[in-house]
């Protein structure tokens, strides 16, 4: 039986699954409902500074797309932090971190851009007891037009300064939330570790308008006519966050920071994915919000079943065994050929791979063949592009093969040897030797 | 054979309460809500030359129609369906689409479930009959021709589209009262509740340039030879006027029955207690007009009805489907027996009927002397119907295996006649076939005309 226990940052957790910092998170009740369903820790739903607490809109806060049957793919939220007062936040923190001692509480922090609020806060949090702290440097939506949340994200040097302030404040962790509205991840990470993060998190949510109503031309969700741009998750956002957790984690000025893996994740397979690639743990939010908490006996079950498949004792065993096949375009084998091959047995003949192929591709793939309706694949015009495989309804029915000998489309004999673009005769810049 | 052989003799009307009338003969399948048709939309795989699309006899752009009912356009999936089938909202609900487009649809080969193909198309054209506000389909400047078309059912309401549209005036001279042929008299009531044909008739009609002159028959009323010296161009669509009869002793006697009459008469009373049934009910042959017979005398208070038809399963017209249909419903199949004799009383009411198990050698068909003996109020004969060439009055058209002979766009031999549906040769007599055949005569007279 898999150990799935983590130690994060010092911070030990009976799973990696934390719910992210959220609505399910934002009171007593539901965080100790998560405990009771499993869920390993809890990142606090955001803190705002004392006084009169932020207020919400009245009107609806959340927008949808939608696959079949209405499974919801993505949803955008322009709800704020925290609407609570702190001392209520604080004492509720206190007093679950007593009861569930064997669990994770982080509490997520996101107050004005001056040390003199941070210094006010933290101590508070320090007293809580819980096990440390997560900086909003996130949230795209109404707090960010107020100096915080992404509007401190998008600024590295804010960064910076901002976790320097938390580390002479805070004894505990401090994990940097980043966002993903930024063009190249790598700087606020960077800020991030130089300003003594001891992890960072990714991704928060990403600036979007998910619908637009074609009865009064206002975005959804819709207060009065008017909207505004949210926060986008849920399973869409999980490619784009997987690519900036990757970034982050071989990017040699930020190799072996510790990673908090979000966006998107839905089941086990998704948070042994982001392990894989760096992560030492993930936060969910979106799927729990979908089906309710009971979700994490699938993701503990599922990770645990995969890990005794494939051997794995504990998370360590496959954290980041993907992160060194992330490379750079320019690094990929250009003698590796694939072509691809139909099964004829499973192949149901819908012909959406030869649609495919034909308008939009390489003319590659048959539709007839001796007067029949049959899809096969003309080797002499197949790039090897994989589109037919992810067109094709059925699983396994066409896979890509590598060849070797001949390659029946360029007529040349296919270079048994690794060889990539730097070295290619058609880069105006080719060295001698590869890159890599 | 005496009718102390059997139990006195029960046929009689009002066997059930009025609500059972009503749930018995109420929709077959309930229509799909616009979820559930959402979710069965998705299922369709949008495939490429699709063969569901090959499979229908008006080659509707299923993938289209689906993928326009899955984007919540299903007035857009109308028209599509439409426009090629103009009574595409009657196919939805008759079509034997179990060996049509359902049965070749990809997910049928995939996992045995094809995509609700019917049940989408009558969701989409539900909608549009609900929702429109004015037909879907714009007639042509007006060509000044006239077209006469002989038969108000689903061959000549589909040809009086299509050449309306086209700007021709059309006559439609049909024999009965009502217009909609099979539609209106002979589909089976649960396939087609709430009085869908007329309304379909009246959707048809709302092109314009269409006329029905009723109660006007070929060889009665009328006449080919008047027809073409009249109009531009004849269309005859009349069906099958007469039925095969068993050849046996007895058949006009009280009892038993032309299962085609009393469909029509099912299909034409306002008031479904009013119409006496046995308790014990025999139906001869296996197409889906013994089915059709089969499960709605059942529906109206017949204890045991049995089919017996003379061949094996496999041979059945009816479709497997339509033979299962039947079996839930309480009706017995039973095959390899062939009528011999009626039963009678000595009031010349049946009150049974002998059968005669059969076997097939080398390809015939013979009795083995084996009989048995059923108790049947009512015999109902479904064993086929036949073309009345009579009506044709010599007028020289050429015939082909006793129906119409036509060519692949619907001419006849007579110079400016065009014939389509069940009375032409070949085909299954399928709804949906009469529907293209009656497009495509359009088309061709449409060329014709405007040659």
């Amino acid at each position: 039986m898999a150990d799935l226990s983590t130690t994060f940052l010092g911070i030990k957790s009976p799973n990696p699954f934390w719910l992210a910092s959220a609505p399910p998170t934002d009171k007593a009740y539901n965080v100790e409902r998560a405990f009771e369903a499993g869920w390993g820790g809890v990142v606090w739903k955001t803190l705002g500074e004392e006084g009169p607490p932020v207020v919400n809109v009245n009107g609806p806060r959340y927008g949808a797309i939608f696959g079949p049957d209405r499974r919801l793919m993505g949803l955008n939220n322009i709800e704020l932090i925290t609407d609570r007062s702190l001392e209520i936040n604080l004492q509720e923190m206190t007093e679950v971190k007593k009861r569930w001692p064997d669990r994770v509480i982080i509490a997520s922090i996101m107050v004005p851009c001056e040390e003199e609020a941070w210094k006010a806060i933290l101590p508070r949090v320090e007293a809580t007891g819980v096990d440390g702290i997560e900086l909003n440097f996130g949230c795209p939506h109404g707090m960010s037009e107020r100096g915080m949340g992404a509007a401190v994200g998008q600024v590295p040097e804010y960064i910076q300064m901002v976790t320097e302030w938390c580390k002479k404040y805070y004894s505990k962790p401090v994990i940097v939330k980043l966002t993903p509205n930024i063009t190249d991840v790598r700087y606020p990470a960077r800020a991030a570790k130089a300003g003594g993060a001891d992890a960072v998190s990714l991704i928060n949510t990403i600036n979007s308008i998910v619908s637009v109503d074609l009865d009064n031309f206002a975005p959804v969700p819709t207060i009065d006519g008017k909207g505004s741009h949210g926060g986008y998750c849920g399973p869409a956002v999980k490619p784009i966050a997987m690519n900036m957790v990757a970034e982050i984690a071989r990017d040699p000025e930020t190799a072996g920071l510790p990673i908090s893996g979000i966006g998107g994740i839905n089941t086990w397979r998704d948070a042994a994915e982001f392990i894989s690639l760096g992560c030492g743990n993930v936060q969910v939010c979106t799927a729990a919000m979908t089906y309710g908490f009971k979700i994490v006996q699938e993701m503990i079950s599922g990770l645990s079943e995969w890990m005794d498949e494939k051997g794995y004792e504990s998370i360590d065993d496959f954290m980041g065994l993907a992160t060194p096949n992330v490379t750079d375009w320019k690094n990929l084998n250009l003698n590796y050929v694939t072509k691809a091959k139909i099964d004829q047995d499973l192949c149901i003949s819908c012909g959406r791979c030869h649609i495919a192929c034909e308008d939009t591709s390489h003319q590659a793939i048959t539709n007839m063949v001796d007067g029949l309706r049959k899809f096969e694949v003309i080797d002499e015009e197949c790039v090897g592009c994989n589109l037919c495989v992810n067109v094709c309804p059925v699983d396994s029915c066409i896979t890509m093969e590598q060849i070797s000998g001949v390659d029946p489309r360029t007529k040349k004999e296919i270079d048994p040897n690794y060889a990539n673009w730097t070295t290619h005769p058609n880069n105006p810049s080719a060295v001698t030797e590869p890159a890599e | 054979m005496s009718e102390a052989d059997f139990a006195t003799r029960d046929i009689r009307n009002g066997r059930l309460d009025q609500i059972d009338y009503e749930s018995n003969f109420e929709d077959l399948h309930a229509p799909l809500t616009r979820h559930e048709a959402m979710v069965e939309a998705e299922r369709c795989y949008f495939c490429y030359d699709a063969p569901c699309m090959t499979a229908c006899p008006t080659s509707i752009d299923i993938p289209l129609f689906i993928r326009e009912i899955a984007a919540d356009n299903p007035s857009g999936s109308a028209k599509t369906i439409l426009n090629q089938n103009i009574l595409g909202g009657m196919c939805a609900r008759v079509c034997p689409t179990e060996t049509l487009c359902e049965e070749v649809c990809v997910r049928e080969e995939a996992e045995g479930k094809p995509v609700k193909i019917g049940q989408l198309q009558r969701y989409a054209t539900d909608h549009l009959f609900e929702t429109a506000k004015e037909h879907p389909f714009k007639r042509a400047a007006s060509t000044g021709k006239r077209v006469a078309i002989v038969g108000a059912g689903p061959a000549g309401l589909s040809c009086a589209h299509r050449l309306a549209m086209h700007g021709h005036d059309v006559t439609i001279f049909e024999a009965r009262a009502k217009a909609g042929g099979l539609n209106e008299h002979g589909i089976a009531a649960y396939k087609t509740t709430h009085n869908f044909a007329q309304l379909e008739v009246d959707f048809v009609l709302g092109i314009g340039g269409i006329e029905i002159k009723n109660n006007q028959a070929l060889g009665r009323d009328i006449s080919v030879a008047q027809l073409r010296d009249e109009y531009d161009a004849v269309f005859i669509g009349v069906g099958l006027g007469n039925t095969n009869n068993l050849g046996l002793d007895g058949e006009d006697n009280d009892g038993c029955l032309d299962a085609v009459d009393y469909i029509e008469e099912l299909r034409q009373t306002d008031d479904l207690s009013s119409l006496p049934v046995g308790r014990d009910v025999v139906v001869i042959g296996g197409g889906m007009t013994a089915i059709d017979i089969a499960i709605q005398t059942k529906l109206l208070g017949a204890e045991n009805v049995t089919i017996a038809y003379r061949r094996g399963q496999e041979a059945m017209n009816a479709s497997l489907y339509e033979q299962e249909l039947a079996q839930t419903h309480g009706v017995v199949i039973r095959h390899w027996l062939q009528p011999k004799a009626l039963i009678s009383n000595d009031q010349n009411q049946i009150t049974g009927i002998e059968l005669e198990y059969t076997k097939q050698t080398d390809g015939k068909l013979e009795g083995t002397g084996e009989i048995i003996k059923l108790e049947a109020d009512q015999v109902f004969k479904a064993i086929g119907q036949k073309f009345d060439s009579s009506i044709l009055t010599d007028a020289g058209i050429e015939l082909e295996a006793r129906l119409i002979k036509i060519t692949e766009d619907g001419k006849t031999s007579l110079a400016k006649v065009w014939a389509g549906g069940d009375c032409v040769a070949g085909g299954e007599d399928l709804t949906v076939e009469s529907v293209e055949d009656g497009k495509v005569a359009a088309e061709s007279i449409h060329a014709f005309l405007t040659r």
